[in-house]
């Protein structure tokens, strides 16, 4: 019964979205109020109905209704209670009626938090915004019904993939599809924008909050899942440039760049098609990565439900979603009124620098990604790109990036001088320096890029917070008038320092586990001692235990150091029964500053067990520095300027030009 | 007119790229078998020093005996190795299957400890230290079986540990002769 409720609720939603899609663009093609009025309640409207339906789901797996195919086929009812609601999208059809759930709540975001909104650029968005989720809605109830009904109902389910039952994992996708899917609120207000034939300074601010949070999400997603693979696979790595992490880099670069770009628009009224442009891209990637991963076109140690049937329809949606954006983009963008020329030096110099960078880095990925598939269809070689291609290509312009990002805050906007800017990161230039030299003498000869790529991690922290300093005018004038100044700094400046800097550890992080981590692999017997990295590990014992669904061999690694108990690592191997697969169960003893990591291999007591433990310098960094990114997204987000909205459009001439706001406070805004 | 088409250009490139993805959704390839390049080719010539030490180094006379031969790559690391080896056992005891091994980027005492320990399956076997034979072969890892044809022909090649199905499937009735 209830599986067939939500089943009619999507139908009903699907419905719906085909009339919020239609009747609110022709509304405001023909000024009409009273059909524009119509978005918001269908927008909201269609959030319930996809809410229903996805509680209905979720209903059946904490259940174990075992009549429900897709709940046979992902779910077992031994599971905890945790891993039966997040199986809810670890599969493909619940994840695609997540995709479904999150782009109808985005929808509903805009009915309710755009009130500020003129009602033609409105009813555009949330039209927009239907279309594409008809698509969505299609797609699950046309050839992924997650409600399919069994004729017989078999004994139990057949379980969860077993690396998905982790915490980490399981709020890895919520998050990376609250990025994805936030970035076509981004391309909704493109589209619109481009039907209007209008982008000006206002819309860049309407644009900035919806794409900063999906930015916010996306960090997060990646960066969990990045943990993710980092403790589970059990490699020590923790990128491995695998094409669903690319898929999701890809849609983070040039959310990142748009980001940026957003801001000259917003200040500057300039780079205008080029921002739609992005804004277009941002969510393209987004659905591309979508399409790679599930078709089956690319192979990952991601696999997901493959099926060619399914990669044709998902092909198709994207054609339509970015063919058609890019038409109309190619249509209407030559007559959006080109902004004004500006000087290489100065801060939109900077930012078009950054949007370069990123880009090239986006497209770089994008190659790398897809050269196997074009390489194999023109020529019929096999070959797959890894991280030396990456490693050769994308650490340059990275390097490069790092370089301008301390600089470019410095400038002012217009016209601006570089020396001073310089004069003032000196300190910063010259601490990086000694970095670089440090790392590269003291902690490890080998590799000359490693030193390097560690100086240009100081040189984001301390440039950064240089900045602030600056800005602050710390020790200049007396620290009452300093915190005052921090006080009225605007909640978009604290969030720049804050994710510049974080980029930084996370830089610092990657560089220190990538290239000077110690690893050690060795069969050892119970009692035998190793040692490793200045410690001394002992197997005491590996005991048999039962999970509520795997059992497990679980080693007893003694570590001490020069003869003093350090601490106990309990490293497993689970094997989950259902599904006869083996997972390992890493063991980390972290101290913020290094990990201490240790993963059980094959083994018996004859032959001794296989230990695999490495020590990772800096390795918390890497997430802890992703979360902070994040974390400064959010800060931004809550900047007084972006809640109050926009000035209304009709009280500033649109020729006004550039400098929307200047100073701490804002705006005044003629709405609150 | 040219900045039109500079409007274009992402466009285009998304025709582009569109293309490529139909086609390889429609040509019905299979992602996952990168290796059907090397059936029906000539197998890559070998030349490699034994795994043991003083015996003949292994050249590409063994591979065109006039029989059909499987040649495996190995490696003591390996786990699924250890999965397919008694298949290997098998082989070669019940059925007289002529195995040529290859350890691939394995410390010769570590690949002899590890065919001293579990049974030695091969006739014969090399060592690819640097994994420049692997190269050659297109191994993407271990383990990999290539069986090759009395001719030195390439006609079966199986990426991962082997399983009992593709014994039956495959790999008895080419050795017996039945398949070509």
């Amino acid at each position: 019964m209830i599986p067939e409720l939500g089943h009619f609720a999507l139908i009903l939603a699907l419905a719906v979205a085909l009339v919020q899609g239609t009747v609110p663009l022709f509304g405001a093609a023909r000024g009409d109020a009273r059909l524009m009025a119509l978005a918001p309640v269908a927008a909201l409207t269609q959030a319930f109905l996809v809410t229903l339906a996805f509680l209905a789901l979720m209903q059946a797996y904490v259940a174990s209704d075992l009549s429900v195919a897709n709940v046979v086929a992902n779910s077992h009812s031994a599971k905890p209670l945790l891993y039966k609601v997040t199986g809810v999208w670890g599969n493909h059809e619940g994840s695609m009626l997540l995709w479904a759930l999150i782009l109808s709540i985005f929808g509903a975001a805009v009915a309710l938090f755009g009130a500020n909104l003129p009602d033609s650029l409105r009813s555009r968005v949330l039209s927009i915004q239907a279309l594409i989720g008809v698509g969505f809605l299609a797609f699950i109830l046309f050839t992924s019904n997650p409600f399919t009904r069994l004729a017989s109902a078999p004994a139990d389910g057949n379980g969860l993939n077993p690396l998905l039952q982790d915490p980490g994992l399981a709020f890895h996708p919520p998050l990376l599809y609250l990025g994805y899917v936030g970035f076509s609120v981004t391309y909704s207000f493109a589209i619109a924008a481009l039907l209007e034939g209008r982008v000006d300074a206002a819309w860049a601010r309407w644009v900035r909050p919806w794409t900063l949070a999906a930015w916010c999400f996306l960090t997060l997603g990646i960066a969990l899942g990045s943990w993710w693979a980092y403790y589970i696979l059990g490699w020590g790595g923790f990128w491995f440039w695998d094409p669903v992490e690319n898929a999701s880099l890809m849609p983070w670069l040039a959310g990142t760049a748009l980001l940026h770009s957003a801001i000259v628009v917003e200040k500057r009224d300039a780079l205008k098609s080029w921002t739609v442009l992005l804004a277009v891209l941002a969510f393209s990637l987004s659905l591309l990565g979508t399409f790679l991963v599930r078709s089956g076109v690319l192979t990952s140690v991601h696999a997901f439900a493959q099926d060619p049937a399914r990669g044709f329809y998902i092909l198709c949606f994207l054609l339509a979603v970015t063919g058609g954006g890019l038409a109309l983009y190619a249509w209407r963008a030559p007559s959006l009124q080109p902004g004004g020329l500006f000087q290489p030096i100065s801060r939109e110099g900077a930012l078009i620098l950054n949007n370069l960078l990123l880009c090239t880095l986006a497209a770089t990925v994008l190659l790398g990604t897809l050269y196997p598939l074009f390489l194999d269809l023109l020529t019929g070689d096999k070959v797959s790109v890894g991280p030396p291609f990456f490693n050769a290509t994308f650490v340059p312009i990275t390097l490069a990036l790092f370089a301008a990002l301390c600089v470019g805050p410095f400038l002012g906007w217009k016209r601006a001088e570089l020396w001073p800017a310089l004069i003032h990161l000196r300190t910063a230039f010259v601490v990086s320096v000694i970095a670089a030299f440090v790392a590269g003498f003291a902690i490890d000869s080998r590799s000359t890029l490693a030193a390097v790529a560690f100086g240009f991690g100081v040189w984001l922290i301390v440039g950064t917070l240089v900045e602030l300093a600056t800005r602050l005018r710390l020790g200049v004038v007396p620290w009452r008038e300093s915190v005052r100044r921090l006080r009225n700094t605007p909640r978009a400046s604290i969030g720049m320092t804050i994710s510049h800097a974080a980029l930084g550890f996370v830089v610092l992080g990657a560089v220190a586990t990538g290239a000077w981590h110690l690893e050690l692999i060795r069969t050892v017997k119970p009692g035998e001692t190793v040692s490793f990295a200045g410690y001394e590990v002992t197997l005491q014992r590996v005991d048999n235990v039962q999970g509520p669904n795997f059992i497990a061999e679980r080693a007893t690694l003694a570590v001490k150091r020069n003869g003093r108990p350090f601490t106990v690592l309990q490293p497993e191997r689970r094997l989950f029964v259902v599904q006869r697969r083996q997972v390992a169960e890493t063991a980390i003893q972290t101290n913020l500053l290094r990990d201490f990591y240790a993963t059980l291999g094959e083994g018996d007591a004859n032959t001794g067990w296989t230990i695999r433990l490495y020590s990772n310098p800096l390795a918390p960094w890497i997430w802890l520095g992703g979360a902070l990114c994040a974390l400064g997204g959010f800060v931004s987000l809550s900047d007084r300027r972006l809640r109050i909205g926009a000035p209304s459009r009709l009280a500033r001439s649109r020729a006004s030009g550039p400098a929307l706001t200047s100073g701490p406070g804002g705006p005044r805004s003629q709405k609150t | 007119m040219s900045r039109r088409l500079l409007f274009l250009l992402p466009l285009l490139t998304l025709a582009l790229m569109a293309g490529f993805f139909a086609w390889s959704l429609l040509a019905g390839r299979d992602p996952a078998a990168i290796g059907s390049v090397m059936v029906g080719r000539p197998a890559p010539p070998i030349n490699l020093p034994a795994l043991e030490e003083g015996h003949p180094p292994l050249t590409d006379a063994l591979l065109k005996t006039g029989k059909p031969v499987l040649v495996n790559f190995f490696a003591s690391w390996c786990a699924p190795c250890l999965a397919e080896h008694p298949l290997f056992m098998r082989l070669k005891e019940r059925d007289g299957a002529v195995i040529i091994g290859i350890a691939w980027k394995n410390k010769r005492t570590e690949a002899l400890a590890w065919l001293d320990r579990l049974g030695n399956p091969f006739r014969t076997a090399g060592l690819d230290l640097e994994g420049k034979a692997g190269l050659d072969w297109g191994l993407s890892g271990v383990p990999e079986t290539y069986a090759i044809d009395g001719n030195g022909v390439v006609r079966l090649h199986f990426r991962g540990p082997l399983t009992e199905r593709d014994l039956t499937d495959s790999v008895l009735p080419f050795l017996k002769g039945t398949t070509k």
